[in-house]
């Protein structure tokens, strides 16, 4: 994964250069692009590993509820996800020039919101396509259009952030990602035990 | 229990897109049966020990356990429930300990670690205990199923093709722990090719045919060849002799 998202860094870099005007958002654009492509590899993975390995059936054999398996699955994503975004936002500043210590807070609150949704609604697609022969094209179809909404709130609410803006000018867009973050969580809870059901 | 039968399945019928697994199946057990289910490859002996441990859900009928409905109580039910299958739900990377270690947290087992090398003691590997398990044979990757799957002492034990990979000691060391569950009072249901260990160890045995149970009968008092010729009959295969 940090693999993956160092790679994108370094193709904008070379692409664009180290010193892009911020208020273009195309640095918050560049940041998401690393953070989703790469988190979409972790996704991928946390199921297609249970089913090839066989032990899926295993987990949900043990007397938990689905939603647990779920839980426990989402925040082992997001937790591997997050480390990769904290590596990513560190090379990002290194490579463009740029610091992104006094906007740390309110950044922090975007990609942790921004990362619940994506993760979130992958986790479920990465049940659904886990069976799939091709899984990870098939994760990906389903997954981009659905995801568009956490997506283009992250990406604007971190660009008006990194312009130096206070965190109230991105309250619209918090508000979109927290609406979404609850709305993929609510879906996942009502529709999992039916996706482990076959 | 709410019921005289421990397991009881009603009219089930599995679909996979067009193809039917399981046609009308009724199955009535009470606490302490054993049986033994046979059947050709396809027959359906899988598909229906999966439906009874809720882990396919009937396309109709219905399946109670102990009480418990399969599609709404599966937390209640999987708790009182041990399943030996195909794969053996394993963790190549987790060492034998390790495996039983997260498979007993999960079904809440006491006194854990005591328990885990019982356990470990019982299936012949607590030599191996510390080893990872993609560095295992089958026949002992077989034999730490069997552990993960007795590990909670669940009061229903379901075998699917349970022999598979183990070598004659673990074949014996097996048959000992089956007939000690049995003596225990629990119930087990074995599906398996082998007619003579079937009947050896189940004191019921039925035959399953296209998704079909086409024979279903009480099998302490049948000898072993009187059971090949019926199942010859049935299944329509001529097997060897016992």
């Amino acid at each position: 994964m940090c693999l993956f998202s160092f790679l994108v860094l370094i193709i904008f870099n070379f692409a664009f250069g180290s010193s892009l005007n911020f208020d273009q958002g195309m640095i918050a654009g560049i940041l998401w692009v690393a953070f989703v492509f790469s988190g979409l590899t972790g996704l991928g993975r946390s199921f297609s590993m249970e089913r090839d390995r066989g032990t899926l059936q295993g987990l949900i054999l043990c007397p938990v509820s689905p939603w647990t398996i779920f839980l426990a699955k989402l925040i082992g994503v997001f937790l591997f996800t997050t480390v990769m975004e904290i590596i990513t936002i560190f090379i990002f500043s290194v490579l463009y020039n740029t610091t992104v210590f006094p906007f740390l807070v309110p950044l922090g609150l975007i990609v942790f919101l921004g990362t619940l949704g994506f993760t979130a609604i992958g986790t479920i697609f990465s049940a659904i396509s886990a069976t799939a022969k091709a899984r990870d094209v098939l994760l990906s179809i389903l997954f981009f259009p659905i995801s568009v909404p956490v997506i283009i709130s992250s990406v604007k609410a971190t660009g008006i952030i990194l312009n130096g803006k206070s965190l109230q000018m991105v309250f619209p867009w918090l508000k979109i990602l927290v609406a979404f973050d609850l709305i993929f969580l609510l879906v996942s809870y009502l529709t999992f035990e039916y996706i482990m059901e076959e | 229990m709410n019921s005289e039968h421990h397991i009881e399945a009603r009219g089930l019928n599995k679909k996979f897109g067009y193809k039917t697994a399981l046609r009308n199946i009724d199955l009535f057990l009470k606490e302490g049966d054993s049986l033994a289910l046979f059947g050709p490859n396809g027959a359906g002996k899988s598909t229906l020990i999966q439906v009874l441990c809720s882990l396919l859900q009937p396309t109709s009928g219905s399946v109670r356990i102990a009480g418990y409905e399969a599609r709404h109580d599966r937390e209640a039910l999987h708790q009182i429930i041990g399943l030996i299958a195909h794969q053996t739900f394993l963790y190549p990377h987790l060492t034998a300990y390790e495996n039983l270690k997260f498979y007993g947290s999960m079904y809440g087992v006491a006194r854990l670690d005591v328990r885990i090398t019982e356990v470990l003691n019982l299936v012949g590997l607590s030599d191996c205990r510390n080893d990872t398990v993609q560095n295992f044979s089958r026949g002992m990757q077989q034999r730490l199923s069997i552990g993960r799957a007795i590990l909670h002492d669940p009061m229903i034990l379901f075998l699917d093709e349970p022999f598979t990979g183990l070598d004659q000691q673990g074949r014996e060391d097996f048959i000992k722990l089956i007939l000690q569950f049995r003596d225990q009072g629990k119930t087990v249901i074995m599906a398996s090719h082998d007619l003579q260990q079937g009947i050896e160890l189940c004191d019921r045995a039925a035959i399953l045919k296209a998704g079909k149970i086409v024979y279903l009968q009480d099998v302490a008092h049948i000898s072993k060849n009187d059971f090949r010729r019926i199942y010859t009959q049935q299944i329509g295969v001529n097997v060897l002799p016992l």
